[in-house]
């Protein structure tokens, strides 16, 4: 039979598939650190904190409360929210006149110490998470767990349904216009601090939500956000800092080029994703979605 | 000289030395006495630690503080440096001052490489490009055969330098590196206080000017990555006859985050800031050692109160505040 | 006034006096406190080393010995330093522990330029008995080889002929992978193929599809840490083991299934040197341990920290002095080992101590009584066949003859 580069097409299909599961999450992560920075200019380094967090949010809700999957899969996240639209009125809210450097440094602490106190809690190696949706489909090509199939679906809708609010409601109308000119949105009457903070809140909650979708398929530990955030921030940029459409097409995109990669490439899959960085800012300055100032 | 200007993108002090010229002169006699005799009443393995980490971040402060170029990508040229002299001294027998020079250079041209293609981006983006460059070269690093992957490369001979300082002995070795170091501090310094070093200050606060006053800005941003990619690299050398080893940790990304925290902590865009920045943080990693758990935390929180509370850190706080008391003397 | 100074210079010379007639000790654990490798070694083999001078009534036996710790954060540079100045200026005697191969290669120069003594339970190199063994050095629990040889062998001749390596990217991937392919190899097993994937990659579903495609019998796992909890979680829910091939752990530790739970991690072959529900004495130091570890049970690190600190302590007694390592080296290699944990054995001639090693097989939720009921003991190997044969290891302590 045919086989391409000597992989036979099945196969290639069934790494082209997991590709998108993996992208799933990086478009879930890069869009919510794509958000914030659209609107607070804030570069958030907590984001992978944030995104542990929510998956020890359901593991916790789980182990103290007995709430299963589907009730920390909304929970997790709007916890998760709270906290740190919490951070945000009390240290991040100071530092919007200042260069992105400092919201970084700052976020960059706070991941530390989050990541910090779980580890002292919980140890390092990380806690058990059932999968509530064992078992799969054969596709004839591959074996799709029921699970990952789930997850990229609830991946696609929460990244559409952002897309249309932001880009096509009223109220995504103004959030645009508060990144241009939040004094102008103000004189009409729009509470711009409040919007700013909810705005945290939401960014924030969909890395919770990809956390919480992340423990039953990957380890619940303390440093697996630290260990995602450097490669979530690389798609950020090269999908165009502050696009939305950008996160979400690029982070899509680059799950299936790094799926590739450890087909013909294995050692190279975390590199690969830098060498597309390079590649694209040396080419598009910009991002590929997003418009030079 | 006063540069301190309200446009400065970062709000942080732009003056570099607005003391008179004396008065450093004076001071930085009395820094090297002490530092002179410091080994007889401090560990000096842990002063000489000080002193590479403070020529890195003096290094990188050259680049962030005063020609406003972020790079999170300076791992490479220390650790690279790092991989290079502890080949060459352990592998080829090359003497320490002939290791730490191949170290240098190489760094050097890296930097000269990595900058062509950095320098044409700017702010956020020449950021992201010096660490997609030193992510790659973290992956060579990784997968070339004679850096010893994870493990590094152990137990690298410190010899004599010139065949002459028996180099085994930690003392004589600390004079060594406060020697370099004091080098390196005086070419940057140097430097800043030379028309070179004032054309890279006109860049970083106005480009455009700096342009239309027919500047080759890109030559100029250009010799000041390689500068500072070989300083780096000369602290990336030394601290491999101190410690004895070369390993993944120096050219990892958290290394590049390392420098720029130091360099924040203790001031961006002052000449002394690096310094007090650098001996902060690998005191607390030293003395923070013994309190197990709660590093990462108390790290955490110092840098948060650093950004909160002292944001344009300790010496520029310092000189802040003595300028205000200057201001009202004279008015 | 002068009462109180008489006083006082009365308590110094008795202070004086009892410090003359003991033997000063001074013990570092120096280990990962906050990192990856927190839990199976981290304040646990601290209290382990402390538990250990305790119960061998140091004090009694006229050692005055003091335990200290620090934590490396997994980077040789903070190891080196920290070991240089406990060496230099704390009057530290002996480091134990200290996993990650790295930092322990490291430790090992440092302790042998200063004449000091380490014991080393945490890392899995077996450079240090091999190419990098010194007079300073001994490798107390484990090491690459005999976790290859222990899980390799057991499982080709079990039928698990086939092998496909799901290695990590990093050279104690590549040791564990060329020790168990060569363990595979000469019992006749063959290997189908292998994947190189970089460290702390999170999803490994492409991978496991490749060694599903490869239809080897035996997925063996060259990783550890979250890689390998990450690899074994997501072959569950591939249906990797229902697809019949098996998956074989080749550095797994008791926190790592305490990790996973037992419903992914059941039927896993693994080999360890100690498990704390053996013996009677392994039961009561377990417990000793829970108590004082918030209900967690030991591993073999800890385990490893406890037996290496009764056996140094017992070569400072016989020779009245911690001062010269390699001294008390050479009469830890002179004296037979025995211990309540790891019990009778000795230490090699090329730093390695010889115990047996044991084959384990994780119990299915069903059978566990509760955390950390997890192991069913299915083969020990015995001690003169648990690792290298002393002449292969490139070790120049050893005389070739």
């Amino acid at each position: 039979m045919f086989e391409l580069l000597g992989i036979p097409p099945q196969a290639l299909f069934g790494q082209l598939l997991l590709g998108l599961i993996n992208g799933a999450f990086y478009a879930m992560l890069s869009l919510g650190l794509a958000v914030i920075f659209g609107l607070l200019n804030v570069i958030n380094f907590t984001h992978g904190a944030q995104y542990m967090m929510g998956a020890f949010g359901a593991w916790m809700l789980l182990n103290y409360a007995g709430i299963p999957f589907w009730g920390a899969l909304v929970l997790s996240p709007i916890v998760v929210a709270i906290i740190g639209m919490a951070i945000e009125r009390t240290l991040l809210k100071r530092l919007y006149h200042l260069d992105h450097l400092y919201g970084l440094l700052l976020t960059f602490g706070l991941a530390l110490i989050i990541e910090g106190l779980f580890r002292r809690q919980y140890g390092s190696s990380g806690l058990p998470y059932n999968n509530p949706l064992p078992g799969g489909t054969n596709l004839g090509f591959m074996f799709l767990p029921n699970y990952r199939a789930f997850v990229v679906v609830a991946s696609l809708v929460v990244c559409i349904a952002t897309w249309y609010v932001i880009e096509r409601t009223k109220l995504g109308s103004y959030l645009r216009a508060a990144t241009e000119r939040p004094d102008l949105v103000q004189a009409f009457g729009i509470d711009v601090p409040r919007m700013i903070t909810l705005t945290y809140g939401f960014g924030v909650g969909l890395a919770a939500l990809a956390g919480v979708l992340a423990a039953p398929a990957y380890q619940v530990s303390p440093t697996m956000g630290s260990n995602l955030i450097i490669v979530v921030f690389a798609v950020v940029v090269i999908g165009g800092m502050g696009s939305i459409m950008g996160a979400i097409v690029t982070g899509f995109g680059l799950g299936i080029v790094e799926g590739l990669t450890k087909v013909f490439y294995p050692e190279a899959s975390s590199t690969v994703i830098f060498v597309i960085m390079a590649i694209v800012l040396m080419v598009k300055p910009a991002g590929l979605f997003g418009t030079a100032k | 000289m006063s540069t301190s200007s309200p446009t400065h993108p970062a709000g942080a002090p732009a003056a570099s030395g607005s003391g008179s010229s004396s008065l450093g002169t004076i001071f930085g006699i009395a820094a090297v006495a002490v530092l002179l005799v410091a080994p007889f009443g401090v560990y000096p393995v842990f002063l000489m630690k000080v002193m590479c980490f403070a020529l890195f971040a003096c290094a990188f402060n050259l680049l962030l503080g005063y020609t406003g170029l972020l790079s999170f990508g300076h791992a490479m040229f220390f650790g690279g440096s790092a991989y290079v002299c502890a080949h060459t001294i352990k592998v080829l027998g090359f003497s320490p001052e002939l290791g730490i020079l191949a170290g240098v250079v190489f760094a050097a041209l890296l930097g000269l490489l990595a900058g062509l293609l950095a320098i044409r981006r700017q702010g956020i983006y020449f950021a992201m490009v010096t660490l997609a460059l030193a992510q790659m070269f973290f992956f060579f690093c990784l997968q070339a055969p004679f850096t010893g992957g994870e493990d590094g490369l152990q137990a690298v001979p410190r010899r004599a330098l010139f065949g002459i300082f028996d180099l085994s002995k930690d003392i004589n070795l600390y004079y060594v590196v406060l020697a370099i170091f004091v080098f390196g501090f005086l070419v940057i310094y140097r430097t800043i206080h030379s028309p070179f070093g004032q054309v890279l200050k006109a860049i970083r606060e106005n480009e455009p000017r700096a342009i239309s006053l027919g500047y080759r800005v890109n030559q100029y941003k250009l010799m000041a990555f390689v500068l500072s990619a070989a300083l780096a690299g000369l602290a990336g050398s030394t601290k491999v006859l101190v410690f004895q080893l070369a390993s993944l940790t120096d050219v990892a990304w958290q290394m590049s985050g390392e420098v720029v925290l130091m360099t924040l902590v203790g001031g961006m865009g002052t000449i002394l800031g690096p310094v007090v920045g650098a001996a902060v943080i690998v005191t607390m990693q030293n003395y923070l050692a013994g309190l197990g758990e709660w590093v990462l935390v108390i790290q955490g929180a110092i840098f948060v109160l650093a950004v909160s509370l002292f944001r344009r850190g300790f010496v520029g706080e310092i000189i802040a505040v003595m300028q205000q008391m200057k201001a009202k003397k004279a008015g | 006034m002068r009462l109180a100074a008489i006083f006082l210079a009365a308590s110094s010379l008795m202070g004086a006096g009892a410090a003359y007639a003991q033997v000063p000790v001074k013990i570092g654990v120096l280990n990962d406190q906050s990192g990856l490798y927190a839990d199976l070694g981290g304040q646990g083999s601290v209290w382990a080393a402390k538990k250990a001078v305790e119960d061998f009534g140091a004090a009694a036996k006229g050692l005055k010995v003091e335990v200290i710790f620090a934590d490396h954060q997994n980077k040789a540079d903070v190891g080196t330093s920290v070991a240089r100045q406990w060496y230099d200026v704390d009057g530290v005697d002996a480091i134990f522990d200290t996993p990650n191969s790295g930092v322990a290669l490291a430790v090992s120069g440092v302790t042998k330029e200063k004449n000091k003594v380490f014991i080393n339970s945490g890392a899995a190199s077996s450079d240090l008995t091999g190419k990098a063994c010194t007079p300073n050095t001994v490798h107390w629990t484990y090491d690459t080889w005999a976790l290859a040889n222990g899980t390799g062998r057991a499982i080709v001749k079990t039928g698990g002929d086939t092998w496909f390596f799901l290695t990590a990217d990093y050279a104690f991937g590549h040791a564990l992978e060329r020790d168990t392919e060569a363990v595979v190899l000469a019992n006749g097993g063959k290997v189908a193929g292998k994947v190189r994937v970089p460290l702390n990659n999170a999803d490994f579903s492409s991978f496991l599809l490749q060694a599903q495609s490869s239809k080897a019998k035996i997925i063996g796992l060259a990783n550890a840490g979250g890689d390998t909890i990450n690899s074994i979680k997501q072959a569950a829910e591939y249906g990797i083991v229902e697809g019949g091939q098996k998956l074989a752990g080749l550095l797994i530790f008791l926190t790592d299934v305490h990790s996973l739970g037992l419903k992914v991690a059941q039927g896993l072959n693994l080999t360890s040197a100690w498990y704390w529900d053996m013996t009677d004495a392994n039961r009561k130091f377990a417990d000793a341990f829970a108590a004082a570890n918030g209900g967690k049970r030991p591993t073999m690190v800890q385990a490893g920290v406890y037996s290496g600190v009764t056996h140094y302590l017992k070569a400072v007694e016989a020779l009245k002095s911690a001062k010269d390592g390699a001294a008390v080296v050479a009469k830890m290699k002179e004296i037979p080992t025995d211990d309540p944990l790891f019990g009778k054995g000795e230490v090699r001639a090329d730093g390695r101590h010889i115990h047996p090693m044991f084959l384990f097989e994780v119990k299915k939720p069903s059978e566990s009584k509760g955390p950390y009921d997890y192991y069913t003991l299915k083969a020990t190997i015995p001690a003169n066949e648990a690792f290298r044969p002393i002449g292969e290891g490139d070790c120049p302590l050893v005389k070739k003859g």
